[in-house]
C-alpha cells in the first residue's frame, strides 16, 4: 500500500517552524549533562531547609529504592525527526534531525527483545514516528504478534506529502492514536506547537473520525493528549476530558475517546523556554511542592522500558533524553529480561515532574 | 514596613495560622472545599474566582486564580472575558447609582 521510503513533507503542509532544534543552534543545552547540570544547580529545599533530592524524597515517603512492576509498555523512539518544532518540545526533535533516525537493525533489535517480555502494549513515539522508513514494517510486524500498538500522532503529519493515506492504513490495523492537541480552541494551542497547527489539527482529528476513530469503538481508540502551554501543571483529567469533549462537539463537530493530561518536564526545549522567560526556579518549586505520594506506585518508570532511536535502553523517555541509561541494560541488542526486571530506577530532579499534583505519565495522570 | 503589597505573602498564607490556629484549619478547609469540582467544574469556579479577583482588586487573587484558571484549561481569550465581566459590573454598579442622582435632581431642581 505504501512505499518504505517516505518523503520528507513540504513544511507548508507540515506546519510552521518556529523554533530551531538546539542541536541546529549548537546550543549548550543540546548536552543532556549540560541539563542535568542547570536542574542541579536550582535551589530547590525541602521545608525542613534540606536540599530537595528525588530520591531522598521518596525515602522519606517510604521508598528507598524504586522498583520495576510487571513490564507491560515496550516504548520505541523512532527517532527525533518530526515535521513540527514545538517550543516545549523536550525531546528537541524538529525538521533538521536526520541525525537521529532508528534504523532497521535497531528495529530487528527491538522486536527481538520484545520477543523475550510479556509487555502487552507498544508504545511508538518520535519525534513524528510515521516519519521513521521502517514505520510500516514495524507496525505490521507489532500487530502479528497481537501487541497494542499506540502511535504517539503530531495530527499535523496525517495531512502532510506521503502521509495522508495514514489515517485508513493505520485504522485498518486497530493503532491506537494518542495525538497532542493541548487545547480545544486556537490560541494556546498554536502558542505552544506553532501558528497554524490548531486548524491542522482539527482537520486530521476529522480525517480520524471519517475512518472511525473516536467513536467508542475499542479497536479504533482516539486518544488526546493535553499538556500546559506555559508553566503550571497540568489540570484535572476528568474534568478536562468532560470539557474538551462538549466543546469539540460544539465547536468542531470532532468526537474521541479519551484524554490525557500530562505535565512539562524541565528538559531540552521545555528547559530552555523556562529558563529564558525567567518560570524556571518558580516551576521547579511547583513541581516539588506539588509532591503527591499517591502518584509514586503507578509511575511509568516502573511498567516502561523506553528505547532511543539508537537502541540504547532507559527507564523512561525522559531520563532517554538526559541520557540516564538503565541500570544493567546498555543496549536493546543484549537485553536480558530477567537483569532489566531486578534492576534500581534512576531517578534525578526532573522526576519531580512526573510526582507532582495528580502526577504525570506518557498514560496521563496518576492518582486522584 | 517597606511595601505595603509583598508577592511571597501569597506563598506564607498559611503563616496566618500563628496567632490562631483553629481558626486558620476551618478557614482553609473551608477554601479548599469551595473550590473542590461540584456542580460547578474546577475551571468555572477558577474563572469566577479571577473575575472577583479583578473586581476587589487583590493582586494575591489575581496571581492565585490566574495560574488557577491556566491550570484547569482556560486561554486568555476566556480569562480576558472574566475580567471584562468584572469591568462590567464595577462600571455598571457606579453608573446604575446615577439614578439616585437623577432622581435627586427631579426632585430638588426645576
Amino acid at each position: 500500500m505504501r512505499a518504505e521510503i517516505n518523503p520528507a513533507p513540504d513544511e507548508e503542509v507540515a506546519g510552521p517552524r518556529k523554533v530551531l532544534s538546539l542541536v541546529r543552534r549548537g546550543s549548550p543545552l543540546a548536552r543532556p549533562a549540560r541539563q542535568l547540570q542547570i536542574l542541579g544547580e536550582l535551589q530547590l529545599t525541602q521545608p525542613d531547609g534540606s536540599r530537595a533530592e528525588f530520591d531522598a524524597t521518596l525515602a522519606a515517603h517510604g521508598c528507598p529504592q524504586l522498583r520495576p512492576a510487571t513490564l507491560e509498555i515496550f516504548q520505541m523512539n523512532l527517532g527525533k525527526l518530526c515535521n513540527m518544532s514545538c517550543r516545549h518540545c523536550h525531546v528537541d526533535a524538529g525538521p533538521d534531525r536526520h541525525d537521529a533516525v532508528m534504523d532497521r537493525t535497531t528495529v530487528d533489535a527491538c522486536l527481538a527483545a520484545l520477543d523475550r517480555t510479556d509487555a502487552h502494549t507498544v508504545d511508538l513515539t518520535g519525534g513524528a514516528p510515521e516519519m521513521n522508513p521502517h514505520f510500516a514494517y514495524l507496525v505490521d510486524e507489532l500487530t502479528a504478534r497481537g501487541k497494542h500498538v499506540l502511535d504517539r500522532c503530531n495530527l499535523t503529519i496525517l495531512l502532510a506529502n506521503g502521509y495522508t493515506h495514514l489515517p485508513e492504513w493505520l485504522a485498518e490495523r486497530g493503532v491506537e492514536i494518542v495525538c497532542s492537541l493541548p487545547h480545544y480552541r486556537l490560541r494556546n494551542t498554536d502558542a505552544q506547537r506553532g501558528d497554524g497547527t490548531f486548524k491542522k489539527s482539527i482537520r486530521a482529528l476529522g480525517r480520524l473520525n471519517a475512518v472511525g476513530y473516536g467513536q467508542g469503538d475499542p479497536r479504533l481508540k482516539l486518544t488526546l493528549v493535553s499538556n500546559p502551554a506555559g508553566a503550571f501543571l497540568a489540570g484535572d483529567q476528568c474534568s478536562m476530558e468532560r470539557k474538551w469533549r462538549r466543546e469539540l462537539e460544539r465547536l468542531h463537530d470532532i468526537s474521541f475517546d479519551a484524554l490525557i493530561t500530562l505535565n512539562n518536564m524541565p528538559i531540552a526545549r521545555y528547559l530552555e523556554w523556562l529558563q529564558q522567560s525567567g518560570n524556571l526556579q518558580e516551576y521547579t518549586e511547583t513541581l516539588l511542592c506539588a509532591f503527591n505520594p499517591a502518584t509514586i506506585e503507578g509511575l511509568m518508570c516502573r511498567n516502561t522500558i523506553s528505547v532511543g532511536w539508537d537502541g540504547q535502553v532507559y527507564d523512561c523517555d525522559f531520563n532517554q533524553m538526559l541520557a540516564i541509561g538503565s541500570e544493567g541494560t546498555a543496549h536493546i541488542s543484549v537485553f536480558d529480561a530477567a537483569r532489566f526486571a531486578d534492576r534500581g530506577i534512576r531517578t534525578a530532579r526532573h522526576c519531580y515532574g512526573c510526582t507532582a499534583g495528580a502526577g504525570s505519565s506518557c498514560g496521563g495522570s496518576l492518582a486522584d | 514596613m517597606s511595601n505595603y503589597y509583598d508577592s511571597q505573602h501569597l506563598k506564607k498564607f498559611a503563616d496566618i495560622a500563628e496567632g490562631n490556629q483553629p481558626m486558620a484549619d476551618k478557614f482553609f478547609e473551608y477554601y479548599d472545599s469551595v473550590f473542590q469540582e461540584g456542580a460547578l467544574s474546577k475551571r468555572e469556579k477558577a474563572l469566577i474566582a479571577l473575575a472577583v479577583a479583578h473586581a476587589i482588586q487583590c493582586p494575591y487573587c489575581i496571581d492565585a486564580y490566574t495560574g488557577g484558571a491556566q491550570q484547569h484549561g482556560a486561554d486568555l481569550d476566556q480569562m480576558t472575558e472574566a475580567v471584562h465581566e468584572a469591568c462590567a459590573i464595577r462600571g455598571g454598579a457606579s453608573l446604575v447609582h446615577g439614578l439616585q442622582m437623577l432622581e435627586h435632581v427631579k426632585k430638588s431642581g426645576m
